[in-house]
């Protein structure tokens, strides 16, 4: 049950942890998954967590790479208003790009919050033994990892998402480019939401090949523009069938 | 009365040390002082100049963060650590760096020698420990040598596609050759100067005292041997001065070449940009303006009557922290070697981005210095009557292919950020401009009508209830 933080005012209770869903989770069809994936995963372990519904908006992170300051102000200013009249304190989401925005840019412009990325609070929650994770339907299987830009090498978080699929017992195999040195998968600065400038090539084909000549049989990601990305590419390749592209959180929810 | 004579008393004094010292220094010395000043008062000017240019650039808040500052100059600057996430390049340009350092003590001896007319000057104050300095920079300097004829094969011979890009062609390859070149003609002083030394020590030891030269000791008997002494210290001399020159044109040459990085790194990773990696700087004007918009309060209200430019359109809309990364370039192309749009064959390469903006810098810089001095950079712009900014060096094409991924950022091994410049070129285009990118038009509209992405027909939690 995903209830809103105004229904939980509305009862005069305070969320464990707020859900940022984004506007992926709330509207793309793939990432929309994830974010239920995600909270089946946050309801089995049995946290008390809120979305803000409609009360949510757009970080602005696409708005300000694409040099609209006027259009990100307005939203980020929307938005902790929102989160300060909640007296919201620790928030979750599962895109890095609000991840990032929340966490490095919102605290200029009047909002502190405690903000954590998904696979970070997957990875508390398996330490402080909260959750447990079965192993077994990845035993053995070759997958990948794909590191975001944003949670990556903007963030430094490299390890949480690797520790999370060692724990379904899979064979983890890096990609050449991996880590500090890993190659975006073309959407970050906004240009997920415009054709890519003239070239010899689409960002998303290189990073595809780069997954698919690992032998894996599963990309694991973090961001739904990855996910869109990296699934892009593969059809691109009519490797869509044989290899898969997963959020770290689908993988775990099907190990529990 | 008295006074005249006093007058003329000092007069004559000063006149006898004058001629005293011209009797004491030779023809040579006398070359030596007259070029050497010539170098250095042109070298002044040359680094004055840079100086600034960079200082076209606009106030930065480099503060923010004092931890640590040193202990980076001290492991990225000083330490290269940066550069070993290449370990062959790493080694090779450590060579060379570690010659160039130690050099830098044999050169303060050539000074003396130079101005005084001796010969070896600190050899019988530093004993043993003069040979050890002597043999380690000629052990580095072979090093040296070889790690130069890898980094001109590199360039020349195997291509290295970071090292043939179009932004390269012409001046900028010439410039990375005409220092490997410089480079090898100075080593090749050095061992002339030494090998024609080291023979001269057996025949003369009073004159040329007694220092190992572990590399000369064979290089000398093997190249010199059975030439008359004449001829040796004939050698010996033109080595010297070979060296010499090299080195007052390389003085001269750095203000205008891509090498001013063995300068500038060191300032440039000493005032790294203190904010985190993921956040773009904050625009207060327009988070004021809009904060007022909602009717909320506005705790710095300090407006000016000038109405800003947003982002940046030319050099002095950047930091001069921007501007300090561009000369601070020396056009490696790690950053456009790792760039995922270079990569697939767009225009954008990092690297040009850098030296566009150096070269726009140089170019307004010189222009400002023709017109009247005036107060600030943007008056001393305004009184320019050019036409140009960076838009006319970097396309907009080159700009809107960045995806942030910070990758360039990342291989930097001087902490130069191109990236910062490219966001504050997109935020010049929209708010300055008001142009940008076709696709990015409805972004915009439907993130400021229906704060989503996307122009979405239902509501943003329909999701819970599918």
């Amino acid at each position: 049950m995903i209830k809103t933080m105004s229904e939980f005012a509305a009862s005069g209770q305070q969320p464990e942890v707020l859900y940022w869903v984004g506007c992926a989770g709330s509207f793309d069809a793939r990432a929309q998954k994830v974010a239920k994936a995600f909270c089946q995963i946050l309801d089995h372990v049995g946290i008390q967590y809120a979305v803000l519904g409609q009360e949510e908006k757009c970080t602005g992170d696409p708005a300000r790479r694409a040099g609209n300051e006027f259009v990100f102000q307005m939203l980020a200013i929307q938005n902790i208003e929102t989160l300060n009249n909640y007296n919201i304190k620790s928030i979750v989401t599962a895109c890095p790009h609000c991840f990032n925005t929340l966490k490095n840019e919102y605290p200029a412009l009047g909002g502190n919050y405690h903000v954590v990325h998904h696979s970070q609070y997957l990875q508390q929650l398996l330490d402080s033994g909260r959750l447990k994770v079965e192993g077994g339907s990845f035993k053995g299987k070759k997958i990948t990892y794909h590191d975001s830009c944003y949670l990556g090498r903007i963030n430094g978080e490299y390890t949480a998402p690797r520790e999370l699929i060692t724990t379904l017992d899979a064979d983890l195999t890096e990609m050449k480019r991996s880590k500090a040195n890993g190659l975006c998968c073309g959407a970050g600065g906004a240009q997920m939401f415009k054709e890519d400038e003239a070239g010899d090539k689409r960002i998303n084909t290189e990073r595809a090949e780069e997954a698919v000549a690992t032998g894996a049989e599963a990309i694991a990601a973090n961001c739904p523009w990855c996910i869109t990305m990296l699934t892009d590419g593969l059809k691109a390749m009519d490797k869509q069938d044989s290899v898969m592209v997963y959020d770290i959180s689908e993988l775990i929810l099907q190990n529990i | 009365m008295a006074f005249g004579i006093k007058k003329f008393r000092v007069l004559y004094h000063f006149s006898l040390i004058c001629v005293q010292t011209i009797a004491i220094l030779k023809m040579a010395s006398i070359i030596f002082i007259l070029l050497a000043s010539a170098v250095f008062y042109f070298a002044f000017k040359a680094f004055y100049t840079v100086y600034q240019n960079i200082n076209l650039g606009k106030p930065y808040d480099w503060k923010g963060q004092p931890n640590g500052r040193i202990k980076d100059v001290l492991l990225i600057a000083l330490g290269q650590k940066k550069m070993f996430d290449r370990p062959l390049a790493a080694f090779m340009h450590l060579f060379i760096y570690v010659a160039f350092l130690m050099t830098q003590v044999e050169l303060i001896e050539i000074f003396i020698d130079g101005i005084f007319g001796t010969h070896r000057f600190l050899a019988p104050y530093l004993g043993s420990f003069y040979s050890f300095i002597i043999g380690f920079i000629e052990v580095l300097s072979l090093l040296a040598f070889f790690a130069t004829l890898v980094f001109l094969s590199r360039r020349n011979l195997l291509k290295l596609p970071r090292f043939t890009k179009a932004e390269l062609l012409g001046w900028p390859s010439t410039d990375a050759n005409l220092i490997l070149l410089g480079e090898i003609l100075l080593i090749f002083g050095i061992f002339t100067m030494n090998g024609a030394d080291h023979l001269l020590q057996q025949i003369d030891p009073a004159h040329y005292p007694p220092v190992v030269l572990p590399v000369s000791s064979i290089l000398g008997p093997l190249l010199f041997n059975g030439l008359d002494t004449s001829t040796l210290v004939f050698l010996e001399r033109f080595g010297w001065w070979q060296h010499v020159i090299v080195v007052f044109g390389f003085i001269l040459y750095l203000p205008y070449s891509k090498h001013l990085h063995i300068f500038l790194a060191f300032p440039n990773v000493y005032f790294r940009d203190p904010k985190s990696r993921g956040e773009m700087e904050n625009m207060p004007a327009i988070m004021n303006e809009v904060k007022s918009m909602f009717g909320l309060p506005v705790l710095d209200n300090s407006e000016s009557e000038e109405l800003p430019v947003f982002g940046a359109g030319d050099v002095t809309d950047l930091s001069w922290k921007n501007l300090l990364d561009a000369y601070t370039c020396t056009e490696c192309g790690r950053c456009t070697s790792v760039c995922p749009a270079n990569i697939t064959g767009k225009k954008l390469s990092p690297r040009k981005i850098m030296m566009d903006v150096r070269d726009r810098a140089t170019e307004l810089g010189s222009q400002i210095k023709k017109v009247a001095p005036a107060t600030n950079a943007v008056d001393k712009k305004a009184a320019v009557s050019d036409d140009k900014n960076l838009f006319s060096y970097i396309s907009r094409e080159e700009i809107r292919a960045c995806t942030s991924c910070n990758a360039c950022v990342e291989a930097c091994p001087v902490l130069i950020n191109p990236l910062d410049i490219i966001l504050q070129m997109r935020r010049y285009e929209v708010l300055t401009e008001s142009q940008t990118a076709e696709a990015w038009t409805p972004m915009f509209t439907s993130l400021e009508n229906q704060g989503c992405v996307w122009q979405v027909p239902q509501e943003r939690d329909a999701w819970i209830h599918s």
